[in-house]
């Protein structure tokens, strides 16, 4: 018997083995253009970052990213096919071309970046894994979580860092490990782990799933880095620019204070930098193959980065994270898009 | 002397494509050398196609370090393992709970068949209460039952149910005490493997002497006295040198003794109530298979009612049996591979899971996990079919 993850395997494995070498060197603009729609893959469900909202509509900063690109390739920020994977999938789908882009809260590694085939495009979020516990064990640190059962999702850069910091601090403990978060906030709720570990952003969206999200804190150590960012596959050096630029449009946008509200006044703007992006002074999207209004179609239809933030996972969202670290480099953060000219 | 008008003259062979024999050798190496160049083709457009795409290829990453942890390993594992050692951490996993998956449905199968045969009517309604239940329903949703709906409602670690303070059980699965064995246990063994060549010879010698006189002693039983005294009387004698590891709570849990974590619990349980269900229709068609006649016929030799099962029914019905007992066997170690769904750490959630999503190395990965359950089966299959051979009737 095969599950779904396994089919997606093997399917993808198939495709790869059997597909010719035409589409090896393909162009994924053309592609996309052809099709109408940006392939996006996304998680099975993370509130904030990529899940469906009451209307059945893809809500998120992980989606957001997809909608720019649709914007800035097709003109329409709607036009994405959405597809849901789970950790263990998404590189696969990737590597075998179901997706054009995966947008998923993936941390950005050695391993992944150089030996799978595939290239990340820039940082979307700055994340790190934390620890959430119920409030009943009484422990206010994670030097204290010696022997406790730690239910992680499978397939993440989680699995490996929690065996590390816990290595490393000469501490033991059981690794549950689940498919899906969904199974591992089910785990924690039914006790079957003291500790539900992921990156702190997470751990924010899936205690609001609790039933009680008083009953659980989340610790305040941060035990690694996960810079999470969009990826794309190897060998199209074009997708791979349009992807990254259109993610430096938004953060651009943020910093010259262009907003999807008043995007359409910043057209007469004096400033250089408003104009260039805007298309107004010179094509900058020509070297990507795209129209010279790429830049204010993500604007004017996704907005800017820090409106994407906001209104997804920042205090406009349940999940009230702080901009912290995720601020613009000029605003205390770590977030610095290189210029647009 | 007439001759055949169209006779060839002699001395000459047909051409080939007359000779059927050397035909079908043709076509044979036709067939063999297209499915050979298909899978050379495939191969070496999977290859190709991997490189373009700068996909690592190569079993090189089992030498890597793996650094993630294992919840249950039967061999020494840390996160500091390799690879290579995930994957057989991996099938240890599979092997266990599909070895004690095979004896346990073997067990029920065998009492719930038999019993669905019972005079006794409350008995045999049981049976097939039992059958029709756990057999209709699909395999997944019994896992997921007995995971979710029964194990996830025990209490927590310090609400455990307590079995006269020494097993523990509670959500983080059932926790036994663990036997330490102290300097001088050598001997036990020892007497164990004396008491079972003294058994075996005992009962070759009680089979000839039998043969010979038509005296007999009960061997079996004897044998089963022996195996099972000796090694206690030299316990006793030795002075007991073992200790029990009892688990204790500390801080979040048990610590100490055996944990079995409750997704082996799960998986075990429903893998082998399900297929117990399909063996018990097996072994009781097995049986009704034998004729009625046969029955009498030993009656009326007047043999005793277990002699008549043991000598003259089970025999037969054995070799109606086995066949399609392997396929069960095969369908439960295959059926295993369902572990990922609740997070049991088997081959296919642990190397085909994690260790395929941390190197990213599909093809390979899949390859290694196809080959082994295929291997697993062949090789059980090959034994199912050497018993069957033993078992057959020698026709005469």
């Amino acid at each position: 018997m095969l599950n779904k993850k396994h089919v997606v395997l093997l399917a993808s494995a198939g495709a790869i083995t059997l597909s010719g070498m035409a589409n090896v060197q393909a162009d994924t603009l053309e592609e996309t253009r052809s099709r109408g729609a940006v392939q996006c893959g996304v998680s099975d469900g993370l509130p904030g970052f990529s899940a469906p909202d009451d209307s059945g509509e893809w809500q998120g900063l992980d989606v957001d990213v997809c909608r720019a690109v649709a914007a800035a390739v097709l003109g329409d920020a709607n036009a994405v096919n959405y597809v849901s994977l789970n950790a263990v999938e998404r590189f696969t789908a990737l590597q075998s071309g179901e997706i054009d882009v995966l947008s998923r809260n993936t941390t950005w590694t050695t391993t992944r970046d150089t030996t799978l085939g595939l290239n990340f495009t820039g940082v979307t979020f700055y994340d790190g894994i934390g620890f959430m516990i119920n409030r009943d064990l009484g422990i206010s640190g994670a030097d204290e979580l010696d022997g406790a059962a730690i239910c992680i999702q499978s397939g993440t850069t989680t699995e490996l860092n929690v065996a590390d910091y816990f290595r490393a601090n000469d501490m033991a403990f059981d690794p549950i490990v689940f498919d899906t978060s969904e199974q591992t906030v089910g785990g924690f709720q039914a006790g079957r782990c003291d500790v539900l570990t992921s990156d702190t952003s997470q751990l924010a969206a899936l205690r609001i799933q609790l039933d009680d999200p008083d009953s659980a804190m989340i610790l305040p150590e941060i035990i690694s880095k996960e810079p999470l960012g969009p990826v794309v596959r190897q060998g199209d050096d074009n997708w791979l620019n349009i992807v990254k630029w259109s993610l430096f449009a938004m953060l651009n946008a943020e910093e010259y204070g262009i907003t999807s509200e008043n995007v359409d006044d910043m057209m007469d703007s004096e400033n250089p930098d408003v104009a260039r992006i805007l298309g107004q002074d010179g094509n900058y999207g020509e070297g990507m193959g795209l129209e010279a209004d790429w830049a204010y179609n993500i604007v004017s239809q996704v907005g800017n980065y820090g409106e994407s933030f906001e209104r997804n996972v920042g205090m406009d969202s349940p999940l009230q994270i702080e901009r912290g670290v995720n601020a613009l480099w000029n605003q205390g953060g770590f977030h610095y898009a290189p210029p647009i000219r | 002397m007439s001759v055949r008008p169209n006779a060839r003259p002699m001395g000459h062979k047909p051409p080939f494509w007359r000779d059927r024999a050397k035909r079908a050798l043709i076509f044979q190496v036709l067939v063999i050398a297209a499915v050979a160049a298909f899978l050379l083709y495939i191969v070496g457009n999977t290859q190709q196609n991997l490189a373009s795409r700068g996909i690592t290829t190569g079993f090189g990453f089992l030498d890597n370090t793996a650094g993630f942890g294992i919840v249950q390993s039967l061999i020494d594992y840390s996160s500091q393992s390799t690879y290579g050692r995930t994957f057989f951490v991996g099938l240890l996993n599979t092997l266990l709970v599909g070895g004690l998956g095979v004896l346990a449905a073997t067990l029920i199968g065998f009492i719930v068949g038999i019993a669905r045969l019972s005079p006794n009517w409350l008995i045999a309604k049981l049976a097939a209460a039992y059958i029709e239940t756990f057999r209709n329903i699909p395999l997944l949703l019994q896992i997921f039952f007995w995971y979710f709906a029964v194990l996830r409602t025990l209490p927590g670690a310090r609400d455990s149910l307590s079995f006269g303070e020494v097993f523990f059980l509670n959500v983080r699965g059932l926790y036994l005490p663990e036997p330490l064995f102290e300097s001088g246990f050598g001997l036990i063994p020892l007497a164990f493997g004396v008491a079972i060549a003294a058994s075996i010879a005992l009962i070759v010698w009680n089979k000839r002497r039998h043969e010979a006189t038509g005296k007999r002693l009960p061997a079996y039983w004897l044998s089963f006295a022996l195996i099972l005294g000796l090694p206690l009387l030299v316990l006793v004698a030795s002075g007991v040198p073992i200790t029990w590891d009892v688990p204790e709570l500390r801080g979040f849990n048990f610590r100490g003794g055996v944990t079995v974590i409750p997704e082996f619990l799960a998986l075990w349980l429903a893998l082998s109530i399900y297929t117990a269900s399909f063996i018990a229709e097996i072994v009781r068609s097995g049986i009704q298979a034998i004729s009625h006649g046969q029955t009498e016929a030993a009656q009326a030799l007047s043999l005793p009612r277990n002699l008549i099962l043991r000598l003259v029914v089970i025999p037969q019905a054995m070799r109606v049996i086995i066949p399609p007992l392997t396929s069960q066997y095969l369908n439960l170690i295959k059926n295993s591979s369902l572990a990922t769904a609740i997070g049991y750490p088997d081959l296919v959630s642990v190397f085909a899971g994690t260790t395929l999503n941390q190197t990213g190395q599909a093809i390979e990965v899949i390859a290694m996990t196809m080959a082994v359950y295929l291997s697993i089966s062949l090789t059980v299959s090959m034994f199912m079919n050497w018993f069957n051979a033993r078992v057959a009737l020698v026709e005469r």
